[in-house]
């Protein structure tokens, strides 16, 4: 199947990344593509420069050196806002929701950018509005049923445990539609029944929405299941990339890892 | 999803949404169409004074409230609606059905510009921004020819075409619908996508850009938003006053404002509009209470000029450190309590 994928358009092309904080150097000179349809993972030991490529992506960090293109188009030095309207969703690691309001509004303020209303049609909520209101509404209550969030529509995020917080960052991230999914490290911090449910998930967004995942992630065997492909980085350098068996095996991968035992994992 | 589950959604969606709540909507309609046939003048003076609080208050909730950013400064926006009428109608001879648009879409502008500084200030840095925009709108005020300073401006009576809105019951009704509208349309605002990118702009800032909503653009709304709120109030204000001083703007307005939507609950509207009432009451209530004893008392009286501000600040506090979510909040628990029996999950 990973060879089938390749053939494919190549949509996300990092090349020569490069982003410092002071002295700190996060990621340097990282190159990798990311084919359309792909589940495309980065792992690496804590501090590796993973969540700052994704930062980078986003738009929410500006590298100082290096190029993101994304379906053809250079994104670095652009808004986040106009990214994200390029179709680029993100589910982050330590749980960003807006706490002060509930599962459906996270949802719905997350597909906010696809309905063209303005401020006085807003007001009157009439016509347009109300029609795109109930389009937004159906299609964040596919998003809903597609994640099994029924019985927490209208449940205050800060409410819910850790785990449904999580899918509730990726059902957020659903609700914008996206063409790439960037997902941080979604069963950090999860049970066994909780990760097998995620990883459900994110299988299913890729194959049957057809939607392009690059997946952060330091359970080993959640990776291997699911990845097409997999880098490595290591205080943000590049260290391997290929498919998840031969990444397994890859001796600077394991040395990377030495100490950290992750690399064994759960398989 | 089919189509059939549009007609709930609409339900859903309804601006209200239980019968209960329409009954008592009902009620309140119909005491507030009674209320000058059944209040003396001075009554329903402080009903006008407070309609037009309700106004004021649901524009600093959208900004802080519901957006997270603190303004120190929206009686400025107050000041500045109540002169741009004021002189708009007395030396242009403009009529009011124009400048009342006008006024609130001059503090609007002005909002939007007060707004830019919002994308790097914060928190404190915003409150004092807005604090000094405050000085230098009341400065302005003081010293500029047209206003007249301190000596006070006089403003027309407002009229609609040959209506003049002289009598107390006019212009109560008169407030009464624009409160009302300007509820309706805050409640539609934060039902809508513009709510929902304020708060998740207050929530989490950077999440919410990379939902694709471009901060820049929401905030500053809201800065205009608020201040078109706060202009028409002010109209509202001076042609009811039809005497205005820079004095009535300062400082101790916007922290009355301030008061308004803590006490009432931040980032709710039917926060506002009770805030409002409590806030506009509270020092006519005093003065009620000190007028009883003051046979009793007589140092009592001329208390509430010099405490006005000190009461206003303790129920900030008060209300920070034992109900944040102020009268709303209660107001919700009570709710709760009631839902939860028999049926209602
Ligand atoms: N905003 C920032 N300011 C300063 N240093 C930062 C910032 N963001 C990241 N770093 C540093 O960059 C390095 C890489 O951080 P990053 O968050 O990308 O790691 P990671 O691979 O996601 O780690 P983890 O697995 O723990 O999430 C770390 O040394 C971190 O301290
Ligand atoms: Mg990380």
């Amino acid at each position: 199947m990973a060879e089938l994928k390749k053939e494919r358009p190549i949509q996300l092309e990092i090349s020569d990344l490069s982003m410092g904080f002071g002295g700190i150097q996060a990621t340097r000179d990282v190159s990798f593509s990311v084919h359309e349809g792909e589940i495309y993972s980065i792992i690496g030991p804590n501090g590796a420069g993973k969540t700052t490529v994704f930062n980078c992506i986003s738009g929410i960090y500006r590298p100082q050196e290096g190029s993101i293109r994304f379906q053809g188009r250079e994104i670095v030095g652009m808004k986040p806002h106009k990214i994200a309207h390029l179709g680029i969703a993100r589910a982050f690691q330590n749980i960003e929701l807006f706490r002060g309001m509930t599962v459906l509004d996270n949802l719905m303020s997350a597909r906010g950018f696809l309905l063209p209303y303005g401020l006085f049609r807003s007001a009157l909520y009439l016509g347009k509005c109300v029609r795109e209101e109930i389009n937004a509404r159906d299609a964040v209550e596919e998003v809903i049923e597609f994640l099994d969030l029924q019985l927490f529509r209208k449940t205050p995020v800060g409410g819910l445990s850790y785990g449904l917080q999580k899918r509730v960052e990726l059902a957020r991230a659903m609700a914008m539609n996206p063409r790439l999914l960037l997902v941080d490290e979604p069963v950090s911090g999860m049970n066994l029944e909780e990760t097998e449910d995620m990883a459900r998930y994110l299988l299913d967004i890729n194959e049957e929405m057809n939607i392009t995942v690059v997946l952060v992630e330091h359970d080993m065997g959640l990776v291997m299941d699911l990845s097409d492909r997999v880098t490595v980085l290591n205080f943000g350098i590049k260290i391997a990339e290929g498919p998840p068996r031969e990444i397994g095996q890859n001796p600077e991968v394991i040395r990377a890892y030495l100490g950290e035992e992750r690399i064994q994992g759960r398989s | 999803m089919g189509g059939n589950f549009k007609v709930s959604y609409r339900e859903d969606m309804a601006l209200f949404q239980t019968l209960w709540v329409k009954v008592w909507l009902s009620i309140l309609i119909l005491l507030l169409l009674l209320a000058p046939y059944l209040l003396s003048r001075y009554q329903l003076s402080i009903l006008i004074e407070m309609g037009i609080a309700v106004i004021g208050a649901l524009g600093l909730n959208l900004l802080t409230g519901y957006t997270g950013q603190i303004s120190l400064g929206h009686g400025a926006f107050l000041a500045i609606g109540a002169y741009t009428s004021g002189l708009l109608t007395g030396k242009l001879g403009l009529p009011f059905f124009l400048s009342l648009p006008l006024s609130g879409l001059m503090a609007a502008g002005l909002g939007l510009i007060v707004g830019i500084p919002s994308l790097r200030l914060k928190g404190l840095y915003l409150a004092l921004g807005t604090l000094a925009f405050g000085f230098i709108v009341e400065y302005i005020l003081f010293h500029w020819d047209l206003t007249q300073g301190d000596m006070g401006m006089a403003v027309k009576r407002a009229r609609l075409g040959d209506f003049v809105i002289k009598t107390e019951k006019a212009y109560f009704y008169f407030v009464m619908i624009f409160a009302a509208g300007a509820a309706i349309c805050a409640k539609n605002l934060v039902r809508s996508k513009i709510g929902r990118c304020f708060v998740a702009i207050r929530d989490r800032d950077i999440a919410a850009e990379a939902m694709g909503i471009p901060l820049a653009k929401y905030k500053i709304m809201a800065f205009g938003i608020s201040a078109f709120y706060g202009g028409i109030a002010g109209c509202l204000m001076a042609h009811y006053q039809r005497w205005i001083v820079p004095g009535s703007f300062d400082i101790s307005l916007s922290i009355a404002y301030i008061a308004m939507i803590i006490l009432g609950g931040l980032g709710t509207i039917l926060g506002s509009v009770l805030g409002a009432i409590l806030i506009t009451g509270i020092p006519h209530w005093i003065t009620y209470l000190t007028d009883v004893f003051k046979e009793s008392y007589p140092a009592l009286s001329g208390l509430i000029v010099d405490f006005k501000l000190g009461i206003f600040g303790l129920i900030i506090v008060l209300t920070l450190l034992f109900e944040p979510q102020g009268l709303f909040g209660i107001y919700r628990r009570v709710r709760l309590y009631w839902k939860t029996w028999p049926y209602k999950y």
